[in-house]
């Protein structure tokens, strides 16, 4: 059989070699990430600018989960891209080789294992569970039974202060119409089942802190799907004040990033009450608002954290006759893109663009904390590009070999960080753009510590607020687990 | 251990009229090995997940011993689906592999030790248990993994194309290893595959679905020797059966210039919606070579020759000067038949040979309704209540 490369329209991909067994590909194709547990062969394959997981699997299986995928992303589901099935391989003595499926490989994602291959808090095992809890709702919203619910079966992705988790095996799913309860709760019966074994193995390598409870963070994962798919989809009965209660789910619902595209309305037997019920829910609130506004397109936590600064911007700093649109433009070109820019170029692979501003917001409280009152951006922006983001590994293409510091809690400035000497002037410092460079306090303060450090100076700033929100709370540890409902609610 | 029931067991999808399962009516005894088998869209997978708790029951109920799991959750069915996944933790030793599930139901230490043990050895996996898994074949793999099913001890194994992703030769011999291990475990299992021989192989008994329908249930010889009607006798069995629809005339059907006597009963079977036509089978291996004046004797022009050693296959067709045979249903090609013969005397390609149909060996089916015309009803449908 003649070798058939179906899919994206990437000549490239036939150059690469086909006619040897994935194990035996040489070594300057593969790149150096680490790889997940997988049924198949599954390696990552450097392509030009890309980097492709290319996975050996049956012709079948192959053009199936390309399918899946596919139908996925046209749905908007937070999945791995798929690029191509290679069908027809034959090694050099005419042997037979299997299948492969292409996909992309998601840049800025970290796989869980390498983030729990050094010693790993609870906190951040909690946000891994529940950026899982939150796919898993969208993808049942979506029709999509998985059949194989699990953090090796899924990537994290920086989303401001949480994890986004995006699907990337999708070898045992089903897209239906709708799904069962029994689809849904058996999918969340693999799942704890699957955590509870990633866990335990994480545990018998040793590498799983001691502060974690396997078993609480395989029943968290079930707590926290219930939660949200009850808030997104229960029925609601009411008497009276129909359209500001409506209003008011909408807003619910909107807060936790979801939009109601369709509404059921029914009016209960006796006409006395109407009786609500989300129909359509489509994540992504916030990214949608965010990219109608400014064009940029990035995760829902981020948009919302860029939301908040843009409406703090538009309530401060605009007219208020300004026209929402005209805001949006102007705050992406005096904020948040000059922030973007300040990043040198050797710094430019360690973050997404919209995680370094949020970052940047939340190194700015920090400043604002220890100075006592508010730092204007370009002096956070400096101050972020000088003592943190040299300290940060390249998450693009993962992943550089302090992952100790990858897990490490993101907005803190910590004790440690401050006693450290003062980063020296770096090469292609483009915060000089803001013309403030040298307001960059030297050394960073302690957290607790306010007083110490001198307010920045006082010069002319072109973006100044009067308020600097705080970053979220940090998170709950997981519980005991608690005596869990029987069946899962409608 | 438990006898599993569906009770008239109906699946409607939202959104459309015909039902994936209609009315699906099996008793599955306690141990019983049960196959569910048919063409793709035959509502075999839904059947089984029905029972799983994946696909909701419209109609009907389903049964697991004494209780009925109809609105049940999957997890609280006591069932568990085999080869789910075969994701084997790197770092865990294979004992931890299969038992630590169990922490979920909070099962004690020592009694997960029992059933991993008592399970290992019934996989013969008792040295390996203190091993990593990396240091198992990958046939070792797979036991470790239906190891995780077995510790469970549940009432019910489904398996739903198990053996689907795996290469010929290893599909074999999972399949031996499969049958063999429910036997030795006596617990009731029902297995989901499109592939006849898989369920004449392994099956205690199969069920053969179409259009959501239960077409026959029974064992693999009932199945093969007295086919309830056209579908299963041409589902059933490989090379196919050889179906054509004959005129019926004088008592015998007309099949090329043969004439096939039929039985009385046959002949009074027929009815006027059959408009003197009938569909006969016959299996490759029911027929004899025979001279040409011999009586019911039928022309074959031979097309090919599949020499396989300890057979060999003719393909060809019957000329058709005299009585039409005016449909064919053969996996072979159109209007094409194919005959055993015996290896050592082949004919050669463009030849015409002889064959009579062995005695007792054809099957009879109403033109109108595809439906078995006589012999072997007392095992029509022979697990159906009522």
């Amino acid at each position: 059989m003649a070798l058939t490369i179906k899919g994206a329209a990437d000549p490239g991909l036939i150059a690469l070699p086909w006619h040897q067994p994935l194990e035996r590909w040489p070594a300057e194709t593969i790149a150096a990430l680490p790889r997940g547990l997988s049924r198949h062969v599954v390696r990552f394959v450097r392509h030009g600018e890309k980097i492709l997981a290319i996975k050996e699997t049956s012709a079948d299986l192959a053009l199936r989960e390309f399918s899946l995928l596919r139908d996925l992303q046209r749905r908007g589901a937070p999945t791995v891209i798929p690029l191509a099935i290679v069908k027809g391989r034959e090694s050099s003595d005419g042997e037979d080789l299997e299948a492969a499926l292409v996909t992309a490989h998601l840049q800025f994602s970290l796989p869980y294992r390498a983030l729990f291959s050094q010693s790993l808090r609870t906190e951040t095992v909690v946000r891994f569970i529940d950026a899982l809890a939150v796919l898993l709702v969208r993808l049942h919203l979506l029709g999509f039974y998985w059949g194989d619910v699990s953090l090796s079966n899924a990537l994290f992705r920086r989303d401001a202060a949480e994890f986004t988790a995006y699907l990337v095996d999708a070898e045992t799913g089903e897209l239906h119409p709708t799904l069962t309860d029994g689809q849904r709760s058996h999918d969340l019966d693999l799942a704890r089942t699957n955590i509870l074994g990633e866990m335990f193995d994480l545990e018998a390598q040793e590498v799983l802190h001691e502060s974690v409870e396997p078993l609480a963070v395989a029943d968290r994962l079930d707590e926290r799907y219930r939660e949200l798919w009850e808030t997104l989809t229960e029925t609601e009965t009411f008497t009276s004040n129909i359209p500001l209660r409506i209003a008011e789910r909408v807003e619910a619902l909107n807060r936790l990033g979801f939009d109601i595209g369709e509404l059921d309305m029914n009016q209960t037997d006796d006409g006395q009450a109407i009786v609500i019920r989300p129909k359509v829910v489509d994540a992504g609130h916030h990214a949608r608002r965010l990219m109608r506004l400014t064009g940029l397109d990035v995760q829902e936590n981020q948009a919302r954290r860029l939301l908040n600064d843009l409406d703090e911007y538009r309530c401060c700093l605009s007219d208020p006759g300004d026209d929402e649109g005209y805001v949006a433009h102007r705050w992406l070109t005096t904020v948040f893109e000059p922030t973007v820019r300040a990043v040198p170029r050797e710094h430019r692979s360690k973050l997404e663009p919209a995680q370094i501003f949020h970052e940047v917001l939340d190194h700015r409280w920090f400043l604002a904390q220890a100075a006592g009152h508010d730092v204007p951006m370009e002096v956070a922006v400096a101050s972020y590009i000088k003592h943190i983001l040299p300290e940060r590994p390249d998450e693009k293409a993962l992943l550089g070999p302090s992952i100790e510091e990858m897990t490490a809690e993101l907005p803190a400035l910590t004790a440690e960080i401050a006693s450290r000497s003062p980063v020296p002037d770096f090469e292609g410092d483009n915060t000089a753009g803001w013309g403030h460079a040298d307001d960059v306090p030297e050394d960073e303060p302690e957290e607790g510590s306010v007083e110490e450090s001198g307010p920045p100076q006082d010069k002319p700033r072109p973006v100044e607020r009067k308020t600097t929100r705080r970053p979220a709370p940090k998170r709950a540890v997981p519980k005991p687990p608690a005596p869990k409902p029987t069946a899962l609610k409608d | 251990m438990a006898t599993v029931t569906y009770d008239h067991a109906t699946r409607i999808y939202p959104g459309t009229d015909r039902p994936a399962v209609d009315q699906l009516d099996i008793k599955i005894e306690d141990g019983e090995f049960l196959v569910l088998v048919g063409p793709s869209g035959c509502g075999k997978s839904t059947s089984l997940r029905m029972l799983a708790g994946l696909e909701d029951i419209d109609e009907g109920s389903i049964w697991v011993g004494d209780r009925d799991v109809t609105r049940v959750q999957p997890k609280d069915r006591d069932i568990a689906m085999v080869f789910q996944s075969y994701a084997l933790y790197p770092h865990m030793s294979v004992a931890d592999n299969m038992g630590f599930a169990l922490k979920i139901a909070g099962i004690s230490k020592p009694e997960i030790a029992e059933r991993v043990e008592a399970a290992a050895k019934i996989l013969d996996l008792t040295e390996y248990l203190g091993r990593k898994p990396r240091a198992l074949s990958g046939g070792q793999r797979q036991r470790v993994a239906m190891g995780r099913a077995i510790v469970r001890q549940p009432q019910v194994f489904l398996m739903d194309e198990p053996l689907s992703n795996l290469d010929a030769k290893l599909r074999v011999q999972t399949r031996t290893q499969i049958a063999a291990l429910q036997r030795r475990l006596g617990t009731t299992t029902v297995y989901v595959t499109h592939d006849q021989i898989e369920a004449l192989t392994m099956g205690d008994r199969i069920a053969v679905l179409k259009d959501g329908i239960l077409q026959q249930i029974g064992t693999p010889r009932e199945m093969f020797d007295f086919p309830e009607n056209v579908f299963v006798a041409g589902f059933i069995g490989s090379p196919t059966m050889n179906i054509g629809t004959y005129q019926v005339f004088d008592g015998a059907a007309q099949v090329g210039r043969a004439r096939i006597p039929l039985t009385r009963d046959t002949i009074a079977a027929l009815k006027e919606e059959d408009k003197n036509t009938i569909i006969l089978g016959f299996r490759p291996e029911a027929l004899d070579r025979s001279t040409a004046n011999a009586e019911g004797a039928i022309p074959i022009d031979v097309e090919a020759v599949e020499e396989l050693g300890s057979d060999a296959y003719v393909y060809g067709s019957i000329p058709n000067e005299f009585g039409a045979s005016e449909e064919f249903h053969f996996a072979a090609g159109e209007a094409q038949i194919i005959v055993r013969i015996d290896p050592r005397d082949v004919p050669k390609k463009g030849d015409t040979m002889w064959v009579t149909i062995r005695k007792d060996e054809q099957h009879a089916f109403s033109t109108a309704t595809g439906e078995r015309l006589t012999g072997a009803t007392k095992h029509r449908r022979s697990s159906k209540k009522k």
